[in-house]
């Protein structure tokens, strides 16, 4: 396998973990939205599916997309695919 | 000033201007003590602001296509993401959003999921792809990937039909902010609105846009931020408001109990004098009220909207490299989160303001003529946003017999929490920036598109750099004048039309878009099938239920992108499957795409 090829597999996975924590905090947990609503669990006294849907999810967000692009800068460092600074 | 050394000093730049801003708001604070009329200081504040923008926009102007397209390609990360966010938070976000989760509580709230769930599509996607392409414009991207003028022209087509039903909305709410402020009819409100808007971007393009978009956020967000904690600590809620409302969610809870919420109904009759456009609170605020598959549905169309509204998407054209576009997504999630996670509570406390018998400013079960008799009442009666009426006789207020409109709840918010009129004039001079901003990003999006990949790569692409942006400029104009328009006629309200304009985006580029980087074998023939059926389907399927029609799986006028893009990534597949496969040019160009490293695939063949 080429370089390139072995390049856009890791990118190509870090994709998938990516939309899969995605999925779940924007789609998944939805589907249970009464359950978790009666389930007793209360972020800063919230009731919990009010609270995904108005900080939760939202800050989820935040964290993934800057996880995510540090994950793949380390990829393109790794097989030299990194922009020169003064590019 | 010298070029390099602005965006060297921006930190510094945008520090005063904030200052400078604080200092105007601490300065009409003093002048109402003094006695300044209320409407002296909503004028103050709206002229001000909009003259500062307009500033800006005059020291930006440019005679360069690059900077004119893609500001220079330099603007830094952080600053991208300020830019992005305002360019993003439009009337919808600032004015409307609050206001849909005011009335219909949970279901509304998919609003803010889908809105920032959007920005995780773009990140890992598209935005540092095509970054790395190099296109002006979005239509730039698929005319060059796919090859072909078909394939350029669907794009903007798509792109055309999505923008222009958005900016129609912000157009909308500058002359709502505008008739309100300076106290003018809705119909002039509207070109005053849209004289504000081309006076930043027509002689700067992009670069004049992404320094009053950064300006307009700042402003934006201390103007929603201000009355959230004010109102918090003036009720004694919680100094931090984000982390300590739980007490006044529950009390609002309890209270719709107590006002017989979903249990006493108006009768057709009595709802038939509302005036038009006027809501009442028939949705518990906290309570899941609605099926999960109604709040996915809006959350994904919301979602994969995002990743496919033009003017969006450009704005990562801006970044200096592929990383800082990466990041800059992440920045720009960040301020954005900063709004939306104070939307809620926004409309908590003053919801709570206006029903809770305790505060002093409740009105739920006061007498109708005391209510009547209130200041802010009139005012906001008059501009047809607000109504009262005694449906049962009984001659208190009911919950159930008040009426706001929706995009007047964050502009009344003040007024009705009874803050000083100060807090009033900042929130309209933020809403004003908010639909600005937009207005600027989406119109530039769509005469870009139309001067770029219209008349210079398919009419004339000997044109000169001279012509080409006088082309720009004269569209730019024609653009908002027909926006404008059609936003006097009032077709569909703000948060409805913003809605409708994600459907279509996501109808019809979203699939191209995203295959164009992810799937080597789609071509021009599946892409052009792709835009274009999904476009029409999916505007089938929203004339055919605006008409009666009953519609399928659950699918609502605010979903009807489901449908578009389904039909769009099926026939996209199939038709490219049955069609030759990509030449070895194009094969090559999307391999290029995928690495950061190296000249960008457009290079300098502009």
């Amino acid at each position: 396998m080429s370089k390139q090829e072995q390049h856009w597999e890791k990118t190509r996975n870090l994709l998938f973990i990516t939309l899969a924590i995605w999925f779940v905090f924007s789609i998944g947990i939805f589907f249970f939205a009464t359950e978790m609503n009666a389930s007793g669990i209360k972020p800063f006294g919230y009731p919990l599916t009010y609270w995904f849907t108005c900080q939760g999810s939202l800050g989820i967000f935040v964290i993934l997309i800057f996880w995510f692009a540090g994950r793949q800068e380390k990829i393109d460092e790794e097989f030299g695919f990194t922009e020169r600074e003064d590019d | 000033m010298i070029k390099g050394k602005f965006i060297d000093n921006l930190p510094k730049v945008y520090g005063i201007y904030t200052g400078g801003f604080l200092g105007f708001i601490i300065l009409m604070a003093i002048a109402e003590q003094a006695g300044m009329s209320a409407k002296m200081i909503g004028i103050f504040f709206v002229a001000f602001t909009v003259l500062i923008y307009a500033l800006i926009g005059y020291l930006s102007r440019t005679l360069q296509v690059d900077a004119y397209y893609v500001a220079g390609r330099q603007v830094p990360t952080v600053f991208n993401g300020m830019a992005t966010a305002a360019d993003w938070m439009s009337g919808a976000s600032f004015v409307a959003m609050a206001g849909g989760i005011y009335f219909k509580g949970y279901g509304y709230m998919a609003l803010l999921v889908g809105w920032t769930g959007g920005y995780v599509l773009v990140a890992s996607l598209l935005a540092p792809y095509l970054r790395k392409f190099g296109c002006y414009t979005v239509p730039d991207f698929i005319g060059t990937r796919y090859g072909g003028n078909m394939a350029r022209l669907s794009a903007v087509i798509v792109l055309t039909v999505a923008s222009f039903t958005y900016v129609t909305a912000q157009i909308n709410a500058t002359g709502t902010i505008a008739s309100v402020a300076l106290d003018i009819p809705f119909n002039i409100a509207v070109y005053v609105g849209l004289a504000s808007i081309l006076m930043c971007s027509m002689l700067g393009g992009m670069r004049a846009v992404t320094w009053t978009q950064v300006a307009q956020y700042i402003v934006l967000i201390i103007a929603y931020l201000i009355p959230v904690f004010w109102i918090s600590n003036k009720i004694g809620a919680g100094f931090f408001p984000h982390f300590m409302l739980a007490d006044e969610v529950a009390r609002i809870a309890e209270l719709e109990n107590q006002f017989g919420l979903g249990t006493i109904k108006n009768s057709a009759a009595d709802l038939a004098t509302v005036p038009k456009g006027l809501a009442g609170i028939t949705k518990a605020h906290s309570d899941v009220n609605t099926t999960p598959w109604k709040f996915i549905s809006l959350a994904v169309c919301m979602m994969a909207g995002t990743a496919s509204l033009p003017h969006v998407m450009m704005r990562y054209f801006t970044t200096p490299s592929v990383k800082a576009a990466r990041r800059s997504v992440g920045w720009s999630l960040f301020f954005i989160f900063l709004l939306y996670s104070s939307a809620p509570m926004l409309a908590t406390l003053s919801k709570l303001s206006l029903m809770d018998p305790n505060l002093p400013t409740g009105i739920i079960g006061k007498s109708i003529a005391d209510v009547q008799a209130i200041d802010w009442y009139q005012n906001w009666n008059q501009a047809n946003l607000m109504f009262v009426s005694d449906f049962n006789g009984n001659g208190t207020l009911e919950l159930n017999e008040f009426f706001m409109g929706g995009k007047a709840v964050v502009l009344a918010t003040p007024e009705v929490a009874g803050l000083p009129y100060v807090i009033s004039g900042l929130v309209a001079a933020g809403g004003m920036a908010a639909a600005m901003s937009t207005a600027d990003g989406l119109v530039l999006a769509i005469s870009n598109a139309l001067s770029h990949d219209i008349y210079y790569k398919m009419i004339n692409p000997k044109a000169e750099t001279a012509k080409r942006l006088i082309v720009a400029r004269v569209l730019l104009v024609i653009i908002g004048f027909a926006g404008a328009t059609i936003a006097a006629l009032e077709i569909q309200g703000i948060l409805g039309s913003v809605i409708w304009a994600f459907d279509f985006a996501m109808s019809g580029l979203f699939f191209p878009l995203v295959l164009g980087v992810w799937w080597k074998r789609a071509n021009a023939q599946g892409a052009v099938a792709g835009m274009l059926l999904g476009l029409i389907s999916g505007s089938a399927y929203l004339i055919w239920v605006r008409n009666g029609g009953a519609g399928f799986w659950g699918v609502t006028q605010l979903t009807f992108g489901i449908v578009g893009s389904l039909v769009s990534l099926v026939s996209m597949i199939v038709v490219s499957l049955i069609t030759k496969a990509p030449d070895s040019a194009t094969q090559k160009m999307v391999d290029e795409v995928r690495i950061p490293s190296g000249k960008t695939v457009l290079g300098k063949q502009h």
